[in-house]
């Protein structure tokens, strides 16, 4: 294993770290100073998450740091145990079982092995024909008509939500990009950071002054102050950052918007359907944050547009 | 057959609690009942074949090394590999499937409450699926005799129901592929024999004590 030494992306990492060692620091704080026993509780909260947050960026500072293979790996990880927690919470029936193995053990390694191939075109329709023909052919196969349509559709949405979008991040990694050679990592890192940042600060923007809610019925958490004060603050830091991107400061600035309004729309899609399935979370291996998808709810649907906006204006 | 008591764990038998640990990602809940490594007799709904390796995995360490599961003989004893399995790795007490109803299945039916009687004299805890065989997971079939004779002759040992969820998401009957659903084993409070409670009502409350920690 060679780990990078591109030095923008060490400073990227140590920004992380910089922010990480002030969020632990406020949080002690916090933890000293708290009196009320809900508040007490939301600082626990706050604390665990932050906890989680140095397992999580260490995983990933490391696997990135690694080159292309470790990044692979670790995203083809991310969209087994998401997909995991996403069938889990779907109904399916006994005939799915196989069209389920299937896709678990064919279809999601096999669009990260297409990616590690740098076959591009392969990679992006694998998903959207040949999983969405194969879905539906093998549970008619199977036998089990009864809610055909949407065992299909569920199985295949799963499909392309954990493992079609979320592979779009590492497939910045095989982006052609002048003058840019080398330094791919980087964009995955600002989309990375800037995706989840964007989480934190509609978080710490909403527990400070959020007051009108975007959408009750979905998300109560959710409000337009958090959703304002998250996308700004975001889109700023990530504007900060464009000396590790080929972009252009404005240029950078476009791009944090993009993902912070689809990191958004991810985070209140998923949200909608955690309402329908009747649960909270969709799993508890993150203390504090819930299951993986939880926390890449946004990354899903961030990955996919960010990657092919670079993709369209800066990779000829 | 004579098999030594489970006082420690086999390395195959670890090695294959820490897979099927993996594959169905087990969550373990104990709603009143402290996981403690005391003598007991587990008993659950019974979808899958994981069932008795995920219950067994979902134990804490000193009471895993106490547990036996309770099997078929006619389906352990097939070949070579279950052989070995349910003997050496597993120390399963073996028993014979009984046909009821007929005067030679009441001595079998003996048989099989001296072996777990056995069992239970060595100090061993015992993992039983009283459904006798694996069902859809829709419902709970009705519950075979054996674990209220288990309940008279030991009424000193806890009778701890416990649920498995998605176990026939994971591996149906008639698969051999896994797919890596998220489960959960969920242990509820020990029953007891009540003094002078038919067999009918007690069976049917030991039932009813697993399906109530279905989670909704």
């Amino acid at each position: 294993m060679t780990l990078r030494m591109d030095p923008q992306l060490m400073w990227l990492f140590e920004g992380v770290l910089a922010i990480l060692a002030l969020s632990s620091l406020i949080g002690l704080v916090l933890k000293l100073r708290v009196r009320s026993d809900t508040g007490r509780a939301t600082v626990a909260n706050l604390n665990a998450r932050i906890r989680a947050w140095w397992v999580m960026s260490a995983v990933f500072a490391l696997t990135v740091a690694s080159g292309g293979l470790g990044s692979l790996v670790l995203f083809g990880l991310i969209s087994l145990l998401a997909l995991r927690e996403y069938i889990t919470l779907t109904p399916t029936r006994r005939g799915d079982h196989r069209t389920l193995f299937w896709s678990f053990f064919v279809f999601t390694p096999l669009q990260y092995v297409l990616l590690g191939m740098r076959w591009y075109g392969m990679f992006t329709i694998l998903i959207p024909v040949y999983a969405f023909l194969f879905v539906p052919t093998r549970i008619a196969l199977a036998g089990d008509t009864e809610h055909f349509l949407e065992r299909a559709a569920k199985t295949h949405w799963g499909l392309m939500v954990c493992v079609y979008c979320v592979s779009h991040a590492p497939a910045l990694l095989i982006l052609e990009i002048p003058d840019y050679e080398g330094r791919n990592a980087n964009l995955l890192m600002f989309l990375i950071v800037v995706d989840q940042l964007s989480d934190v600060f509609q978080y710490v923007w909403g527990k400070l002054l959020g007051r009108h809610k975007i959408a009750p019925s979905v998300s109560p958490n959710k409000t337009v102050e958090g959703f304002v004060g998250g996308v700004l603050t975001a889109t700023l830091i990530g504007t900060g950052l464009w000396w590790a991107t080929p972009f252009s400061p404005h240029e950078a600035a476009g791009m944090s918007l993009a993902i912070t309004l689809m990191g958004f729309f991810g985070g209140l899609v998923m949200s909608a359907i955690k309402r329908d399935r009747g649960v909270k979370d969709f799993g508890t291996v993150i203390e504090g944050h819930g299951g993986i998808l939880d926390r890449i709810d946004s990354v899903c649907f961030a990955a996919p547009v960010f990657f092919h906006l670079t993709r369209y204006f800066f990779s000829p | 057959m004579k098999h030594e008591p489970a006082s420690n764990i086999h390395p195959v038998a670890a090695l294959i609690a820490g897979l099927a640990r993996l594959i169905s990602g087990v969550h373990a809940r104990w709603l009143d009942c402290e996981p403690g490594s005391r003598q007991r007799i587990y008993f659950a709904n019974h979808t899958s074949h994981l069932d008795a390796v995920v219950l067994w995995a979902s134990l804490p360490a000193e009471a895993r090394a106490l547990a036996r599961p309770v099997a078929a003989r006619d389906y352990w004893e097939k070949t070579a590999l279950r052989r070995y399995l349910a003997g050496r790795v597993f120390h399963a007490v073996l028993i014979n499937r009984n046909p009821q109803g007929s005067e030679r299945s009441l001595a079998a039916a003996q048989a099989v409450m001296e072996q777990m009687v056995a069992a239970l004299a060595d100090r061993s805890s015992l993992i039983v699926f009283p459904e006798g065989t694996r069902g859809s997971g829709e419902d709970l079939a009705e519950f075979k005799s054996g674990i209220y004779h288990l309940a008279q002759k030991r009424p000193d040992v806890e009778l701890v129901p416990a649920y498995l969820e998605h176990l026939n998401r994971i591996l149906p009957k008639g698969e051999v592929l896994p797919v890596p659903v998220l489960s959960s084993a969920t242990f509820g409070p020990p029953l007891r024999l009540e003094p002078g409670e038919p067999k009918r009502a007690f069976l049917e409350r030991a039932r009813e004590a697993v399906r109530r920690l279905r989670p909704s």
